[in-house]
């Protein structure tokens, strides 16, 4: 399946912290056909360094990042789904974001660009929903930043979301994710070439991005995986080099894709995006996190991994339970997993099975936007 | 029994029979679901279940039912007052840490509890102890006394007890010996004992 990346535009989008971007552009890929109720589609929402494309292979080879949970007999199966998916505002992969042009000056906007919140990813995406004429969804899903796109989803627009599948989730990042996520921005930051923001026809600031993207998956991976996949391996060499080389495996790796990312992702997109993230809070504004989960209609499925202790399970069992004490209708589940904050993107076989009946059942009892619930037989 | 034999376990059978169409459920110690998703199937029920065994509940989110992976007895408190018009206690009770706690808050979420219970009375139980002096083995009660789940061991004359002195009403006794119910001597005869009660 050779996918092809889609263009949607808006003349405005107003945003929470006040100002209005105009001229603004999303890129979105779609998989599968919707069907003639408009009753199949779902919404797959990219974590932090994601784009649109989210499956098949592109014109370059290039799978989609969640290939293998959307596809034909897959969870999330294209013969019966139609599944979009768009980059997120704040990208740098074809929706507008830091390193687009200003309307109003003709150049990039660097750090000129408003800051912006998962709440305005959502609205963006809502916009896009409208335009491809789907009243309401079958299901929004996603992992960790895509989980909390969906949850932001489900409590901003209860009524076009049937079924709400948040993985490897949080309603609010921790002190701990805040840390990292701000060590990663220091780095990128304290790169000489960052220029405050303003390197779009200079050196970009690749060292503090790669260092940011090292520390990134880090915390991606558990102790146990990286103690399987590289122990204290060395990498081409029998011995020690004590200069400062890369004689582990381990750091090789992530020298290796740290470099990659500069070639992919946009240093001032990396502080936006992450900031969003922090400033999250689905409680905002509301007297508790149940109380805010209260105004959602979906069904719930939440699913966290043993072995991720970026966002542990404690977090979505935060969730969980907000969602019980308002008597919703959620399921959950800890997968056990030694992969991490990644399993969700590759450990999905256990994933795949629960996905597949949760998604079925909601089929079968889809509700139709301002109609009765169609239940059971 | 259709039912039953769909259902293969006789207590489930029992249940399900006990409950209306469209009633709202929660199965606390659901396993995969097989109870939930018959109702839900053939009487259109609310269903929800709590289970802690993480391939159970794989296994009941893939056929479709809401099941939540927790400890039954640390998840009620999370749940709204009569949230539910039925709580059901399947062949559990024997293993819960506070099974009074755990009785009072179903009966806090729900209108009505259904419990199933394996007797210790029963005679083979008794037989059980009488003649081998250790502590009884039966098919309701096979394990090694340092294997078993079970925390507290009851039998209906105590669950009788229970009921008067916490001020509950039963609507159904349910007596069991294997597949045939019966209402003699319940307490000698019943292998499991099924009870639908409210406050």
């Amino acid at each position: 399946m050779i996918t092809e990346t889609q263009y949607a535009h808006f003349s405005s989008l107003t945003l929470d912290v006040g100002e209005t971007l105009n001229d603004v552009q999303v890129a979105y890929e779609t998989y599968g056909t919707l069907n003639a109720a408009r009753s199949n589609a779902i919404l797959v929402l990219h974590a932090f360094s994601g784009d649109a494309h989210a499956a098949g292979i592109d014109h370059e080879g290039k799978p989609g990042w969640w290939a293998n949970m959307i596809g034909p007999g897959k969870a999330f199966d294209t013969q019966l789904y139609f599944v979009i998916c768009a980059n997120v505002l704040g990208g740098c992969r074809g929706t507008t974001g830091p390193s687009s042009i200003n309307p109003a000056t003709g150049q990039p906007f660097g750090l000129t660009f408003p800051g912006i919140t998962i709440g305005d990813m959502v609205r963006l995406q809502k916009m896009l929903i409208d335009q491809l004429g789907i009243a309401r969804l079958l299901a929004v899903t996603g992992g960790s930043m895509g989980g909390m796109q969906a949850l932001e989803w489900a409590v901003a627009y209860p009524e076009a979301v049937e079924a709400c599948i948040p993985i490897a989730a949080t309603a609010r990042h921790s002190a701990q994710q805040i840390a990292f996520n701000e060590t990663g921005r220091q780095a990128i930051m304290a790169d000489p070439d960052f220029n405050r923001g303003d390197y779009y026809d200079k050196t970009p600031p690749g060292r503090g991005l790669s260092v940011a993207r090292m520390i990134g998956h880090i915390t991606y991976m558990s102790d146990e995986s990286m103690r399987e996949k590289f122990g204290r391996r060395l990498r081409d060499r029998q011995e020690f080099s004590y200069d400062f080389a890369a004689d582990f495996e381990v750091e090789s790796y992530l020298r290796y894709r740290g470099t990659q990312f500069v070639g992919r992702f946009d240093a001032n997109s990396y502080l936006y995006i992450t900031k969003a993230m922090d400033y999250f809070d689905l409680s905002a504004g509301f007297p508790s996190l149940a109380a805010s989960l209260e105004r959602a209609q979906s069904r719930f499925l939440v699913v966290s991994f043993t072995s991720d202790w970026l966002y542990p399970s404690y977090q979505s069992q935060e969730i969980v339970n907000a969602l019980r004490s308002r008597n919703h209708d959620v399921a959950y589940c800890e997968l056990s997993s030694n992969y991490g904050h990644d399993a969700f993107l590759v450990d999905v076989g256990e994933q795949t099975g629960i996905v597949t009946g949760f998604l079925a059942r909601c089929a079968r009892e889809f509700r139709t936007p301002g109609g009765r619930a169609n239940e059971g037989p | 029994m259709k039912v039953r034999e769909v259902l293969g376990r006789s207590d489930y059978a029992l249940i399900s029979e006990l409950i209306p169409a469209g009633a709202r459920v929660l199965d606390l110690g659901c396993g995969g679901g097989g109870l939930l998703a018959w109702l839900k199937e053939n009487k259109q029920v609310e269903a929800r279940g709590v289970e802690l065994k993480r391939e159970l509940v794989q296994q009941a989110i893939a056929r479709g039912v809401t099941v939540y992976q927790g400890d039954l007895e640390a998840s009620l408190a999370e749940y709204p007052d009569q949230a539910f018009d039925y709580v059901i206690l399947s062949q559990t009770l024997q293993e819960t840490r506070q099974p009074l706690m755990v009785i009072n808050e179903m009966l806090r979420i729900g209108s009505r509890a259904i419990i199933a219970f394996p007797n210790f009375g029963h005679w083979r139980v008794r037989l059980s102890h009488l003649f081998s002096g250790g502590a009884p083995r039966t098919a309701l009660f096979p394990y090694e006394w340092h294997s078993s789940p079970n925390m507290h061991y009851l039998t209906v004359l105590d669950f009788e007890e229970s009921i008067r002195s916490q001020g509950w009403t039963v609507e159904r006794r349910l007596f069991l010996s294997g597949h045939i119910s019966g209402t003699v001597l319940p307490n000698l005869m019943a292998e499991v004992a099924v009870y639908m009660f409210r406050r």
